[in-house]
């Protein structure tokens, strides 16, 4: 046996950063933020050094037996023949997940540091982010579903309280709870499905579960049959769509941006919101057994991708931007994983994790540099002012865009191909995706030209315009390039070579997206054309924004008011909030009121509470005449008394006696 | 010998007695002796069931005679409290009628 000293310990990835949580959290209050700021660092760093080499011990020993790492390492749960049980695995999914997740949360952490720093509640703050570190690495590395809803909860916990951090402020705590109640609809799904996998597989194990479906050879259910793979699949993507912000549960996100910038970025674009994406990833054994699922899956996040774009482009706070624009790649990552192309999926997670947590960063950046204006209306021409944030947004734009040889070109590329390749009326979906990176291409520089080309329209005399210290440009520098050669271990398709990447996801996912392709030449042709559609979209995307915010900038105005009806609605997101306050939530908060509260907790249970101490009231009222103060009387109940006890001792004896006498007297 | 079931009769009739005195008269002095009327029937009873008590090998079984000492104990003890209390009832309500005394009422 090789020597593995992290990947046999692998709890230790985790429980840093719980350790950094909890030294921070309970001891933070005096330290001056130099302190918390080493303890942070110190356990988010160490995290990543040890999941790099936990990385690396399973790649060179694990991995080229085609095995996955997976240890038990304590029993949490035992009921019968139910075992819930701290179990870690390591497998190529994981790799990625925890890559991305310790990797770009230590640099979100680094920023933070900057970010943060005039802040109150400065531990507070890095407590819940490690916090939050602790329970994605939990999710991710979990092996079994009962181990990930650990996780899975726990991240809406550290991202309730993140998006709360300024709970002084009314919008930002209701936007929390929000963000909770929302999540918990979706969870209530995730749990259904969770009991349904038991009930028919009797474990919950990743390992087991699927190993039992394959040996099997568990039927596929079509399009259409909603056998108990489709419900199950159905349930667990609710929770999905939940976590991730898909239709109809998207509505969370864009609020969440009340909560500071770097957790925008770490929790709300880089890592949480991708959970949905890992599960049905992880879960794609469940899934390619039924079409049903696949489809549901697809479609939905199809139409969020668009739905989500076609907001994003009239929005004007910059974070809400990004928001939508997140809801939409997460669109994006459901796209491929209902067509079946896992790998892409999870290849845009990772890149969309470097270039919108840059995005965030930089926006954040931004904010930082005129003194907190988020709303584009109020920024421009700050390109020269603030050069590091300008290039390295100008980058991540790019990136999203779509443009060779940038990270995201790549990733959708791949969605987009294995969307148009699946056979069987897929190809709507293509079309609409293609539509949204058009869409995405534009109100990203739309937002790039508000912001940082024309006319300052800030307060010039008041807003002093300032470039963000070394803590906080490093990380946008580092993701920066990131954004730029993340998708290149994908390139060499291009030219007829492999794709490392999804050839390094095939033991997890199978090679079938490969085997696809039968005519070697015609699929190579394909995918240069699509290639070369999406590129040419994404610049006539751009073009039309540059046309419209720095040639003609009082064109889009005209625009808005020629279009009146399509430009309100789009600017009031759809009314979906709206729609759900009046058909869910006043209703419910009717029922509670009105029934609720007057009737089940008034009447009901104060009533019974009440009507029992009345009772005794009138009982002793009653009584109480009983005590005249008469001596005698007392006497006499007290005779009465032992008269009665000697009549009920005696009782089966004067019984014994009588009935055979009574007997006689009837003969 | 006089026959148990006699001492018992007479306790019964005497214990009796003791009850409806004490619930009927007013004299506070009256219904005291009463209680004790009822006390002694009560010894009556002790005696008479230790008197028909089989013997045993080593002596007689002398429970029933033992109690009587601890009930004339105990009585006397209450004699004195009790008195004490007619005493004090006397002198503050002028009157030793049971009805005058009924401040523990409602």
């Amino acid at each position: 046996m090789p020597n593995q000293p992290i990947l046999d310990h692998l709890w230790i990835i985790p429980l840093l950063p719980l350790l950094g949580a909890a030294v921070n959290g309970f001891f933070g209050l005096k330290w001056p933020n130099k302190i918390v700021n080493t303890v942070a660092l110190s356990s988010t760093g160490l995290s990543f050094a040890c999941a790099l080499e936990a990385v690396r011990e399973f790649v060179t020993y694990v991995a080229p037996s085609g095995q996955i790492f997976r240890k038990e390492f304590f029993d949490w749960i035992v009921a019968g023949n139910f075992r819930a049980g701290f179990d870690l695995q390591m497998d190529q999914l994981t790799v990625v997940m925890v890559l991305v997740v310790t990797g770009v949360g230590f640099l979100i952490h680094i920023y933070s540091t900057g970010y943060m720093a005039h802040e109150g509640g400065y531990y507070r703050f890095f407590a819940y982010l490690n916090l939050f570190m602790f329970f994605m690495l939990i999710l991710v590395l979990a092996a079994n579903y009962v181990l990930l809803f650990v996780g899975w909860e726990g991240v809406g916990l550290a991202s309730y309280l993140l998006i709360g951090f300024y709970f002084l402020r009314k919008s930002a705590s209701d936007a929390g709870k929000k963000a909770f109640i929302v999540n918990r609809i979706g969870d209530f799904g995730f749990m259904l499905g969770m009991f349904l996998l038991f009930r028919t597989f009797h474990t919950l194990d990743f390992h087991d579960l699927f190993d039992q479906i394959t040996k099997q050879n568990w039927p596929h259910e079509a399009w259409g049959a909603f056998g108990m793979m489709t419900i199950a699949c159905l349930l667990l993507f609710m929770g999905a769509c939940g976590k991730s912000a898909q239709l109809p549960l998207y509505v969370w996100l864009p609020d969440a941006m009340e909560g500071p910038t770097p957790v925008s970025a770490l929790i709300h674009a880089a890592t949480m919101v991708t959970a949905g994406v890992y599960v049905v990833a992880r879960s794609h054994i469940l899934f390619e057994h039924s079409e049903t699922a696949l489809v549901v899956v697809g479609t939905i996040g199809c139409a969020t991708a668009f739905f989500a774009a076609t907001i994003g482009l009239v929005q004007t706070d910059i974070k809400k931007v990004l928001a939508y624009s997140t809801v939409s790649q997460l669109g994006y990552m459901f796209l491929a994983c209902g067509v079946g192309a896992f790998g892409a999926g999870i290849f845009h997670l990772m890149t969309h994790a470097f270039f919108k947590a840059l995005l965030f960063l930089a926006a954040g950046s931004v904010i930082h540099a005129i003194g907190g204006e988020q709303d584009m209306r109020h920024m421009g021409g700050l390109r020269k002012k603030i050069k590091y944030t300008f290039g390295t947004m100008f980058i991540a734009t790019l990136a999203i865009a779509g443009i060779p040889p940038l990270a995201a070109f790549f990733s959708k590329d791949s969605i987009l191909l294995q969307a148009f390749r699946r056979e069987g009326g897929w190809h709507p979906l293509y079309f609409i995706g293609l539509l949204t990176a058009l869409l995405t291409a534009f109100y990203m520089f739309r937002l790039v030209f508000l912001t940082f080309w024309g006319q300052p329209r800030y307060d010039e005399h008041h807003v002093h315009v300032h470039e963000s210290p070394w803590s906080m440009l490093g990380p946008l520098v580092v993701l920066a390039v990131l954004s730029v050669i993340g998708g290149w271990a994908a390139a060499p398709a291009l030219w007829g070579g492999k794709d490392y990447f999804s050839e390094f996801l095939a033991p997890v996912f199978g090679s079938g997206e490969a085997a696809a392709a039968v005519d070697e030449a015609a699929a190579h042709n394909l995918e240069w054309t699509l290639a070369v559609v999406a590129v040419v979209t994404a610049l006539i995307g751009i073009f039309v924004a540059y046309w419209l915010y720095v040639r003609q900038p009082k064109k889009p105005e005209d625009l808005a008011r020629s279009m009146q009806p399509a430009y309100k609605t789009l600017l009031n997101k759809y009314y979906v909030d709206e729609l759900y306050a009046a058909a869910i939530v006043r209703p419910l908060v009717w029922l509670s009121e009105n029934i609720l509260w007057k009737v089940v907790d008034v009447e009901a249970i104060d009533g019974t509470v009440n009507g029992i101490a009345h009772g005794a009231t009138a009982i002793g009222d009653t009584v109480r005449h009983t005590q005249s103060g008469n001596t005698r009387s007392y006497a006499v109940w007290v005779v009465v008394g032992a008269l009665a006890i000697i009549f009920i001792i005696f009782w089966p004896a004067l019984h014994a006696f009588v009935a055979p006498a009574q007997a006689a007297v009837t003969k | 010998m006089v026959p148990t079931q006699y001492y018992l009769i007479l306790s019964a009739i005497l214990f009796g007695l003791g009850a409806v005195a004490f619930v009927v008269k007013r004299n506070i002095i009256t219904i005291f002796m009463s209680i004790e009327l009822m006390l002694n029937a009560v010894n009556l009873a002790f005696v008479a069931f230790s008197q028909s008590m089989p013997d045993l090998p080593h002596g007689h079984k002398l429970d029933g005679q033992v109690f009587v000492l601890f009930v004339i104990v105990v009585a006397a003890a209450e004699a004195a409290v009790g008195l004490g209390i007619i005493i004090l009832t006397a002198r503050n309500r002028r009157s030793l009628n049971i009805e005058r005394v009924d401040l523990l009422k409602l």
